[in-house]
């Protein structure tokens, strides 16, 4: 009678301990789901989820504390993309949180830029180079085409432009077949 | 002679040759054309930089783009005369979109610069392919990849055989045909060249045998050469993909994500190994190349075009006939209708076809995929292209990826036999595009990722660097304090005993403080400028470092 006791007590403890090791030894050091998340989101850090970037939307996301339809540089195939990686239902995207647009980047009037740094400290990923009082100018191939510049230029100098197809970057169009009325 | 009869490869097709009619006549050389396109980007890899400024006066030869970055070749004025432009023009591309180009308007004289003299006998290697970088030699069969990358000498891999590809199993198209039977000799030179470069025991030059003239002048340059072999191979498209004469003539079957030269072989193309002797012999750049002109023309034949020169001219110099609807570059399998006739002939230019009505049989109406298989036994990549075909229609690129999409040569066999006629290179292009598409977006957002975190952390620094060297401050001024014992031991009114801190802060305490604090600022007024003051980039403001130490 005692002994299945004992067994089972000690075989508890014991694979209590291992596993309290484990958690321990082999510590996750970020949440796998919120790396994947963020892998799908464009890396925009646009903001106009409502958080103040991917990483902390992708959080939220994990955490269930946002929809999945909040992010437009994503657009509808990034809804797509994260309706099926979290089992969740696919919704359109939220207007409320702008819209899809063609990807495009920022283009500061050199002549106009007064040199005041604004554009430099909005830039969430250091696209701007330039000092006080000196010229500002956008490195084309970092920026994300956030626009988070344009509103704190107080001359309004940027500007959005889009970025058009060179033959590096020409796609091959999907073969239309075309459809016929048959009677 | 013939001791080889090849290995052959898996699949292929046999379509009607169409390449009689350009074969009559020898090789013409083209009438110079008064203003010269030269695209900057005629090779895989980075656009050249360009080297020249408008109204400059260039000889013929010089070099006017420079290889920018590693997999990269150079571009050189095919005739004398002036740059009028540096300009976006269209390029015999499929997008129709355009690129980068150098004008040259010619002045007739048509002057050389003057050479410079190398001796890659005696030049270390890295030395000879630099030459042949800046020379803009680039694969001539259609792929124009550098081929200064293609001889590595000192890699691991050493090369034991080099393969000249003189298959030219597309139909129409014959100028390599042409290039063998009237330059054997200069080619066998190259062969003989790059056989030295790359380290290669023996040459084996893959011939297909309905080319019995350009098979008897390589035999008859190549009598004397040691190791130098000419392999007749049976007329099958496609024969000149790289990994199919590989496979015909050595019977090594290049695996999927491999490199031939992991098997000790390396292939050119005919008219690479004839650019590379006239580089390295002569001195003279990649600057003509020669072209088909087959179809609706009145004399269909060879020329030699400098690269440059527009379709256009090039097309009236062979007379073209009315009714011509658009005008082909490359073969009929594998090439591609070009945007405009103002766009020049470029080194990836084999052929030029003027298409009309009936030239071509008629592609009837696509119905759907009936998976009877027959386009599997023609891939000579050994794929199964309808499995490809519902992926790429379906959107699963991943799984196109996982089923050989990129080994996959868009050689069209498989279309060409569907009894449905699907076009289906033109779904694993879309494909590998969509693919190439979505990796740069890839990879623009983890760079992306990677400076918002960088940003991110460096804020975080100097956020926890400020409070430091406030903390440092505070701490400094609390010693001050309590380094004054005399102050508040004579106790001018009754020590106050204030809530917040520890420390008895008395009130002459707080004078002797305020005192020091003032001559500090005085003492900095008069040391240096008020030229510390921030203009507003807090991100880089620095607090003045005259601070914390009690004077």
């Amino acid at each position: 009678m005692l002994l299945p006791l004992l067994i089972m007590t000690g075989l508890a403890i014991v694979l209590g301990a291992v596993m309290g090791y484990v958690s321990v030894r082999f510590r996750a050091d970020s949440d796998p789901l919120v790396d994947k998340v963020d892998a799908i989101l464009p890396q925009t850090q646009c903001g106009q989820c409502g958080y103040p970037g991917c990483r902390p939307y992708a959080e939220a996301i994990a955490n269930q504390e946002a929809e999945i339809n909040q992010c437009p540089p994503g657009g509808d195939e990034g809804i797509r993309k994260l309706a099926e990686l979290l089992g969740r239902e696919y919704k359109p995207l939220d207007a409320a949180h702008g819209a899809e647009k063609p990807k495009s980047v920022a283009v500061i009037d050199e002549a106009t830029c007064i040199g005041c740094t604004l554009c430099i400290q909005a830039c969430p990923v250091d696209a701007i180079v330039g000092a006080a009082k000196q010229m500002h100018t956008v490195v084309a191939t970092l920026c994300t085409g956030c626009e988070l510049c344009v509103p704190p230029c107080p001359v309004d100098c940027i500007r959005m432009e889009l970025v058009r197809d060179t033959v590096d970057t020409w796609k091959w169009r999907r073969p239309i077949i075309p459809i016929k009325a048959v009677a | 002679m013939n001791r080889r009869r090849g290995f052959g490869f898996h699949g292929g097709i046999e379509p009607n040759s169409y390449k009689s009619e350009t074969t009559r006549l020898p090789i013409r050389v083209a009438p110079i054309s008064e203003e010269l396109v030269v695209p900057l980007h005629q090779n895989i890899g980075g656009t050249p930089r360009p080297l020249v400024r408008v109204g400059e006066y260039v000889f013929k030869g010089q070099r006017i783009g420079a290889a920018d970055g590693n997999i990269s070749a150079a571009v050189h004025a095919p005739t004398s005369g002036h740059v009028t432009a540096l300009e976006l023009r269209q390029v015999p591309h499929a997008s129709g979109l355009a690129d980068p180009v150098v004008v040259i308007r010619a002045d007739g004289e048509d002057a050389w610069m003057a050479p410079e003299p190398f001796d890659w006998r005696a030049a270390p290697p890295d030395a000879v392919r630099d030459y042949l970088r800046d020379a803009g030699v680039v694969g001539l069969g259609g792929a124009v990849f550098p081929s200064h990358l293609k001889m590595r000498p000192g890699d691991a891999d050493a090369i034991d055989t080099l393969i000249l590809n003189g298959a030219e199993c597309e139909p129409f198209i014959t100028c390599d045909d042409l290039l063998m039977r009237e330059r054997a000799a200069t080619i066998l030179r190259g062969a003989s060249i790059l056989a030295r470069l790359t380290g290669a025991r023996e040459t084996l030059v893959g011939i297909e045998d309905n080319k019995p003239e350009a098979i008897a002048a390589m035999r008859q340059a190549g009598a004397g050469m040691a190791g130098v072999e000419v392999v007749v191979l049976p007329t099958r498209y496609p024969t000149g993909g790289a990994k199919q004469l590989i496979r015909a003539l050595t019977g090594i079957e290049v695996p999927h994500g491999a490199r031939s030269t992991e098997f000790g072989v390396q292939c050119f193309n005919v008219g690479t190994a004839h650019a590379v002797a006239d580089a390295l012999e002569r001195g003279r750049p990649l600057i003509s190349r020669i072209v088909t002109v087959a179809g609706a023309v009145r004399t269909p034949r060879n020329y030699e075009v400098l690269i440059g020169t527009p379709v256009r001219e090039l097309l009236a110099d062979a007379g073209m006939m009315a009714g011509v609807e658009r005008v082909l570059m490359g073969g009929p399998m594998m090439g591609f209708a070009l945007p405009g006739y103002a766009v020049p002939v470029v080194k990836a230019t084999n052929c030029l076809i003027a298409w009309t009505p009936g030239l071509l049989p008629e592609q009837p109406e696509e119905r759907p995929c009936i998976r009877c298989g027959a386009c599997a036994e023609v891939c000579p990549a050994d794929l199964q292209p309808l499995e490809l075909y519902w992926y790429a229609r379906g959107n699963q690129f991943g799984k196109a990826q996982e089923y050989g999409v990129f080994d996959c040569i868009e050689c069209g066999c498989c279309a060409y036999v569907c009894p449905s006629n699907i076009r289906l290179v033109d779904y694993y292009r879309y494909a590998k595009s969509e693919i190439w598409a979505s990796e740069r977006d890839k990879a623009r957002a983890d760079a992306a990722r990677a400076r918002f975190d960088a940003r991110n952390a460096r804020i975080e620094r100097e956020k926890s660097e400020r409070a430091a060297r406030v903390a440092a401050k505070t701490a400094a001024s609390r010693a001050a304090v309590s380094a004054i014992p005399d102050a508040s031991a004579d106790g001018v009114s009754e020590p106050s005993v204030s809530n917040a801190g520890p420390a008895s802060g008395s009130e002459a305490a707080k004078h002797a403080l305020i005192a020091q604090a003032l001559a500090r600022v005085r003492a900095r007024q008069a040391g240096q400028d008020v030229a510390d003051d921030p203009g507003g980039a807090a991100g880089a403001h620095q607090p003045g470092d005259t601070g914390h130490t009690t004077s």
